[in-house]
């Protein structure tokens, strides 16, 4: 943190770079993290790092990754979007049902399918926080009740399971392109994607505005309406891929699937740099924070550390990252106040 | 007069008046609703909800919000079984598990007030960490031999028809009410509330109440864990899982601005109770679980997108019948 | 204002912590026990005739679990038969408070027979009591409740049965010698807990002394964290034989990992399977054996042995009998349990021949 700050102060006269390397430096905490994280488990388990393993891990990651990126987007809005784990649920019993009964139906059929699912569910929570001007906790609080009691309903009870699917709707999951899994060919397409939106593009540079002042967006004539609706619809959306991901991975699908997800999800964001009060974080930084929980909990198992701990030490990193962030804030405001008083 | 009409007029008002409704409604339509056992699982039922909706409905009204709630009473359910088998009394155990409850309350206000972190990201954190630390004390065991003097009351009636636990909740809501709504205290949380800036010239320790309101917070999760621990004799790291979406749905069902500054107490007990009331007779009438799940989000949603509604189309008549009354005063 | 709102807060603090100390007599572990349930002091009539329109709930551990619908699909066709009322009611979770509003809601409605698989023995204790109070007749199958507040419990097989199933089939997979590991449910499922607990026994014995059980994990029932944890038993010991999942959920979480892994024909699967979601893996030659009782006939007998107790024809004491159906007669055993019978394994040959 330190160095941070003196970094600052050599580069007094260009304010936007050093804010841009503070920002990076937070990425690069979770680097070093995950590096020393992993060298230590390598080193007390060579297996850790074989190509099996990885290749696990890799897995595991994606789809938390794919929810991640679409969380990230709607928390630099300054919203938060609690139903993605029972718009996954939704999604991935809505398209293994209709695999099951349509066996010839192509891959991308499926996926183009679980997308639109999430999109409306993403239009109805964007336009209830927009025009009925509720606040997306309680309005993703009641779809996430509301998504799933939908699932539950439509369910009841019933399972589809992986010998009801077609082979190669399992089969797209497990197998690669050129030997990385299709699954994290996605997850790193949908990171990229998204990332270069928010990076690069006009609406990406809105939605970051909006994070930081709501009111300030709104005078300089940004789109509030059009631009909420497209974070909820992508976090939707991809909530709804994620969900095509779960059931071609597991196979077995019922009405609980993701379950509680959206914790997960809402930690790996935290967790990877982005600001809960919004305007702040990148999405690679949120993909970043998804490998870091996937590999605390493969580490954990792998280094024979009572899985009881998991929960606890992903809770502890929350709280730790949070104070990251305010750390950061504080000393950037103060670096600022004190080059204003120079001036 | 006008004042009445606004009171009448307000959230609060309208959700107790759906509850009452609600409750003659089930007791008429649906078959054993009304009788008395009936009436004892609904208190049992929702005793934990409407125990941490009180202190939680004060948070919310300072614009905060406390999502660790449920994990503090799996802590506390999880350290109450473990002393339990250390061979402790359980009438240590008890006090002991509430000043838990208070203490993983005080980190949280720590977190928020001293070091100044979003309460709602703070308290995911801890949702996580005190769930995971249950974990960590109890694992996966369950312990279910606590003594039979309190599981049996804890469950029990005065005489067949008032469940036992209805005086403590009854005792605690109303000092939580006199505190809210008839203190200089409970007004500051409104002033909190309403704008925390001008609360601070005003002379209010902002910083302090808030602490202190995350303490309440915690020793009556820890008290709620308490009492599910000897309501199902069973003490186990999973107990109360979730158990903050409901509490939050109650509250916000109960007419508290999820912005802070408005709402009462009597709001909330009717949500908790219209939630319960609906549950119950709903199973009674053999609806499934599931559709429970949608009620209560859509009730949720309703519940803010109402108001904002009514608010809207009245500003929006009040609009026009001052332009209708330009013209008019000018001819 | 500070002075007063904080001696406000004092105030309420107090109270809480008086109320958690209101009786200081010192009751420790121990000191007493739990309150039983009713004695039943009833006379059983063997020749007593089944009611007919008896109203029979059945309330598996949760509701979306295939293996809890085929189970109480067995009991709807005995109460079919039985031409009582059939109803089904669960919670969408397995957690351990969530049974109770049900049983509640169940004696409100006043039936006659509650058919129940405990998530958690004590838990339900209370409300199931009161039941019984209320004149309804508990059948617990599948997950024990504990014994002072159920009539009768209908057991799939006995535990000392399955545990020595469960180690014969891994020492014949293992090959007689090698690591073997253990996937189950939730650490403290009752029935899972009480099988690995013979199998450990079992492993004692001289013909399996070269089997070593390196380690016990659990996939809580939930087919995600089953897949994880297989595929963490795998990376921490290469040289596994075997992997043990005596639960349904378990067994086909780990054949599916294993059967996408390069682990595949290296580590052998067993355990208890659904034929219907194992059938897959057993082809593609994944799995070559595993076993389960037929579960429809746990629903089936407990519906008959509901019955009997409304009518009066037992009252759950050892040595009653009673007909069920097309199963025949059952002898009610020591703490009022009912034996199905011995497990079926599984294999190629056979399993097209099932279908649940």
């Amino acid at each position: 943190m330190s160095v941070a700050v003196t970094e600052i102060h050599k580069q007094d006269q260009k304010p936007g770079r050093s804010l841009g390397y503070v920002f990076r430096q937070r990425e690069m905490g979770i680097v070093l993290a995950l590096v020393a994280l992993v060298a230590y488990t390598a080193i007390n388990q060579s297996r850790f790092l074989s190509s099996q393993s990885i290749r696990d891990i890799l897995l595991n990651t994606a789809i938390l990754a794919v929810l991640a990126s679409g969380m990230a987007v709607v928390v630099i809005t300054r919203h938060i979007d609690l139903s993605v784990g029972s718009v996954l649920g939704l999604s991935a019993f809505a398209v293994a049902t209709v695999m099951q009964h349509n066996q010839d139906l192509p891959m991308v059929a499926a996926l183009a399918l679980g997308l639109g699912i999430g999109a409306v569910a993403g239009v109805v929570n964007g336009a209830l926080v927009h025009f009925g001007n509720v606040p997306a906790l309680v309005v993703t609080l009641g779809t996430m009740y509301a998504y799933r009691g939908l699932t539950y309903s439509w369910a009841g009870g019933q399972q589809v399971t992986a010998d009801e699917v077609p082979r190669h709707f399992l089969r797209f999951a497990n197998s690669d392109l050129l030997g990385v899994p299709w699954l994290v060919i996605i997850a790193l397409a949908v990171i990229a994607g998204v990332g270069v939106m928010m990076r690069n593009y006009r609406i990406g540079r809105e939605l970051y505005a909006m994070g930081s002042s709501p009111q300030a967006a709104g005078l300089a004539g940004i789109k509030i309406a059009r631009n909420t609706l497209v974070a909820f619809v992508i976090s939707g959306a991809l909530a709804g891929l994620g969900g095509v991901l779960y059931a071609s991975r597991f196979g077995t699908v019922d009405a609980a699937s993701g379950n509680g997800y959206e914790l997960q999800v809402v930690a790996a964001v935290v967790v990877g740099g982005v600001a809960v009060f919004g305007g702040s974080g990148t999405i690679w930084g949120a993909g970043l924070g998804a490998l870091l929980l996937t590999v605390i909990g493969s580490a954990l198992a792998v280094l024979d550390i009572n899985q009881f701990w998991q929960q606890a030490i992903v809770g502890a990193l929350i709280v730790l990252a949070i104070g990251a962030d305010r750390l950061v804030a504080v000393r950037i405001a103060r670096s600022l106040r004190k080059r204003d008083s120079h001036v | 007069m006008s004042e009445l009409r606004g009171r009448l007029a307000s959230w609060d008002s309208a959700i107790i008046g759906v509850t009452v409704l609600v409750l003659i409604g089930a007791s008429i339509g649906v078959e054993n609703f009304g009788n008395s056992s009936n009436f004892t699982f609904l208190i049992l039922d929702l005793l934990p909800i409407a125990l941490i909706a009180l202190p939680m409905t004060m948070i919310v009204i300072t614009g905060e919000i406390d999502l660790s709630v449920a994990s503090t009473l799996g802590l506390t359910s999880a350290i109450m079984g473990d002393l339990w088998n250390r061979g402790l009394t359980i009438e240590t155990i008890m006090p002991l598990c509430v000043l838990a409850g208070a203490l993983l309350g005080a980190v949280n206000g720590f977190l928020i007030n001293r070091l100044g972190l979003p309460s709602l990201a703070v308290t995911i954190g801890t949702l996580a960490l005190y769930r995971g630390l249950a974990l960590v004390v109890l694992g996966d065991a369950a312990v279910a031999d606590f003594p039979w003097t309190y599981t049996g009351w804890v469950t029990g009636t005065i005489g067949g028809a008032v469940p036992n636990v209805l005086i403590i909740l009854v005792v605690l809501a109303v000092i939580a009410g006199v505190v809210l709504h008839a203190t200089p205290f409970g007004r500051s949380l409104f002033a909190i509330g309403a704008n925390d800036q001008a609360a601070r010239f005003s002379g209010i320790n902002v910083t302090r109440t808030k602490f202190w309101l995350y303490v309440v917070s915690g020793a009556v999760a820890g008290l709620a864990g308490v009492l599910w621990t000897l309501r199902y004799s069973s003490a186990r790291a999973d107990n109360g899982a979730g158990l903050e979406l409901a509490v939050v749905a109650a509250v916000l069902l109960g007419g508290v601005s999820i912005f802070g500054g408005k709402g009462s107490l009597w709001g909330v007990l009717s949500g908790v109770l219209l939630l319960a009331a609906l549950q119950n007779a709903l199973r009674l009438q053999d609806v499934s679980g599931q559709a429970l799940n949608i009620v209560t989000g859509v009730l949720l949603i309703a519940s803010v997108l109402l108001p904002n509604i009514i608010t809207g189309t009245r500003n929006a008549l009040q609009k026009r019948r001052l332009r209708a009354a330009v013209p008019a005063q000018s001819s | 204002m500070r002075i007063h709102s904080t001696r406000a807060l004092a105030v309420a603090t107090a109270s809480l912590l008086t109320l958690g100390l209101a009786a200081c007599g010192g009751t420790s572990k121990g000191d007493e026990t739990g309150g039983a349930g009713p004695a039943s002091t009833a006379q059983a009539d063997p020749n007593a005739a089944l009611k007919e329109g008896l109203k029979i709930a059945f309330l598996p551990k949760q509701l979306n679990n295939p293996y809890s619908d085929v189970l109480a699909g067995g009991g709807e066709v005995a109460v079919g038969e039985l031409k009582g009322e059939y109803k089904l009611v669960g919670p969408n979770d397995a957690a351990a408070s969530s049974q109770v509003s049900y049983i509640n809601t169940l004696i409100q409605q006043q039936q006659d027979v509650i058919g129940i698989a405990a998530n958690d023995p004590n838990a339900v204790c209370p409300s199931l009591n009161q039941a019984r109070q209320a004149g309804i007749k508990i059948v617990s199958f599948d997950s024990d409740a504990s014994k002072d507040c159920r009539d009768v419990f209908i057991n799939q097989a006995t535990t000392q049965g399955i545990g020595e199933s469960l180690a014969k089939m891994a020492n014949e997979l293992a090959g007689g010698e090698g690591e073997i590991a253990i996937l189950s449910a939730t650490p403290n499922a009752t029935n899972q807990n009480a099988w690995i607990k013979v199998v450990e026994a079992e492993l004692q014995k001289p013909e399996n002394s070269k089997l070593k059980l390196v380690k016990t994990v659990y996939g809580n029932d939930d087919d995600q964290k089953s897949f994880q944890e297989a595929q963490g038993l795998l990376q921490s010991y290469p040289n596994l034989k075997v992997i043990v999942s005596p639960t349904t959920v378990g067994i086909a979480a780990a054949a599916r990992y294993v059967s996408s892994s390069n682990f595949k024909g290296k580590v052998a699967i067993t355990g208890l399977g659904l034929p219907n979601q194992m059938r897959e893996y057993v082809k593609d030659g994944t799995v070559s054996k595993f076993s389960l009782w037929v579960p429809s006939d746990i629903g089936y007998l407990a519906a008959y042995a509901g019955a009997a107790l409304a009518s009066g024809q037992i009252t759950g004491a050892a040595g009653e009998k009673f007909t069920a159906g097309k199963l025949g007669e059952y002898t009610i055993a020591a703490d009022g349990e009912i034996v199905l019978g011995p497990p079926t394994e599984f294999t190629a040959q056979n399993i097209d021949q099932f279908d649940f």
